[in-house]
């Protein structure tokens, strides 16, 4: 059974093109996947991001669990409000998810999962619950992200007047109550911008609102290349329960220190860096036209590797994707497709953010 | 609702072919396909001089979202290619039937363009698939 944001008729009546995601019917793009992402660099565009699942911890015992249940650690986060971006593993390593935590108060924390992962998460996380800890998944709340350079000022052009004070005195990647809203200024795009949950029965308005303001709605189409551009990892291709984020670009997510905090998936982690970890992940750039997608092969001096996401950058108007590929000094490589082989750059992501190509070309 | 020019001739996988002499036909594709498959991104045409059979896949555009075959509608020898497509590939998305079109073909036997649909014929194909 296909299911449905409480936003799904606001898609269907500005234009959107539906398609499954993830069991969801969602808008891949609403007349131009390209002018989208432009919308989203050089103004403001927004997403339904209904699809994804929030998950409330709250007890005693939460700030002990989370520090064990996930790579980073929710102990660095010291105020109200503050987000963490942290991978959930299997004791082997391998990612079962990557997401978003945010720090309410010492008895509560907000998490935000991807929409393909949530079932599992959700029998993940309540097989390793302890006394003190209860979860409640917020299946009443909508979510919208408003996202590019004019973002903020026209989503707070959509706000009730006292929701409009706190989001403006938010900094970046902090995120506060209004009422039974949370607002957060956080996204998934390398542009500025919020992530708003809304309790379902005042989504609608809230989209008719933002459309008001001057904000365009954007499909998952346009979300995928701008987040691309961003060098972010997506779930299911950059990383799954097969590779751990030591193989997959997010080591700077795993929170080492303290030294005795015993996280899921720890010793897999510190056996494979005294191993040596035979691959590395990167950014790649195509010389020759064409357009790169995931799983192609990609051959280089050290060995060969796979591209795990690719596409094309309207920023750039050139093909980019991430790739992993055997640890070496290669600056260059060649991708296979069908049947060719064409000349790319290994490059370090992101792509572009704030508007900007961040790549020499 | 797309358009489907009525002096063309189509195929089950959305090519358009113009008839231009006997022996000579232009192809592209619909805007039925080209809406379908969004915002056109490369362009990979068949190289002059090749020999392609009916069916056989011999072009390929590549949106934003995937990479599409494009399949030769008649057998016969691959004479043009539109090298406009290299620096300008939304001519597909524009212009589908125009400064679109994607390469010219000498048919080798023309009783194969008989077994294409006409402009009604396609359209009520497109009304099946929907």
């Amino acid at each position: 059974m296909t299911k449905l944001t409480v936003l799904n008729q606001a898609h269907r009546d500005a234009g959107g093109k539906m398609v499954d995601f993830a069991g969801w019917d969602m808008p891949l793009h609403y007349g131009s996947q390209k002018d989208e992402h432009h919308i989203v660099r050089q103004d403001a565009g927004m997403f339904d991001v209904s699809h994804m699942t929030v998950i409330d911890f709250r007890g005693e015992a939460v700030q002990p669990f989370l520090r064990r249940l996930l790579a980073n650690d929710i102990a660095k986060l010291k105020t109200t409000g503050k987000a963490l971006y942290s991978c959930m593993l299997q004791e082997d390593g391998g990612v079962i998810d990557d997401l978003i935590i945010y720090y309410i108060d010492e008895q509560h924390y907000r998490m935000v999962v991807n929409a393909g992962t949530t079932e599992k998460d959700v029998a993940w996380i309540e097989s390793q619950l302890d006394d003190g800890v209860e979860i409640a998944v917020r299946k009443d709340l909508a979510m919208v992200a408003i996202q590019g350079p004019n973002a903020r000022d026209k989503a707070m052009q959509a706000m009730p007047e006292q929701a409009r004070t706190i989001a403006s005195e938010l900094k970046i990647f902090v995120g506060a109550f209004y009422g039974e809203w949370f607002i957060a200024r956080t996204g998934y795009t390398g542009e500025d911008g919020f992530e708003i949950m809304v309790p379902e029965g005042e989504a609608a308005a809230f989209w008719d609102a933002l459309l008001e303001a001057g904000v365009k709605p954007c499909g998952l189409g346009a979300r995928d290349t701008l987040r691309l551009e961003a060098g972010m990892n997506l779930y299911g291709l950059d990383m799954d329960e097969t590779t751990s984020p030591l193989e997959s670009g997010l080591g700077w997510t795993i929170a080492w220190e303290p030294a005795e905090r015993n996280f899921i998936g720890r010793d897999a982690l510190e056996r494979q860096k005294a191993d040596g970890v035979k691959m590395r992940f990167t950014g790649v750039l195509l010389e020759d036209r064409g357009v790169m997608r995931c799983h192609q092969k990609v051959i280089t001096a050290e060995g060969e590797g796979e591209l795990t996401s690719g596409g094309f950058s309207p920023t750039l108007n050139r093909s980019i994707g991430f790739a992993r590929i055997p640890k070496g000094d290669s600056k260059t490589c060649e991708i296979e497709i069908r049947n060719k082989r064409l000349q790319a750059l290994i490059v370090k992501p992101p792509f572009a953010r704030n508007g900007q190509s961040c790549i020499d070309i | 609702m797309s358009e489907i020019p009525g002096d063309l001739k189509y195929t089950k996988s959305h090519e358009w072919v113009r008839i231009e002499d006997d022996h000579l036909v232009t192809v592209g594709i619909t805007d039925h396909a080209q809406a379908a498959l969004g915002d056109m991104v490369f362009i990979e045409t068949p190289e002059i001089g090749a020999e392609v059979e009916a069916e056989e896949a011999c072009a390929v555009v590549e949106s934003v979202k995937a990479a599409s075959d494009i399949y030769s509608p008649v057998g016969g020898e691959i004479v043009e290619a539109n090298a406009n497509l290299a620096d300008s590939p939304e001519s597909v998305n524009e212009q589908p039937y125009g400064d679109g079109w994607i390469f010219q073909i000498r048919v080798g036997d023309t009783d194969e363009l008989e077994g294409l649909m006409d402009a009604e014929g396609y359209e009520a194909f497109c009304a099946e698939e929907e």
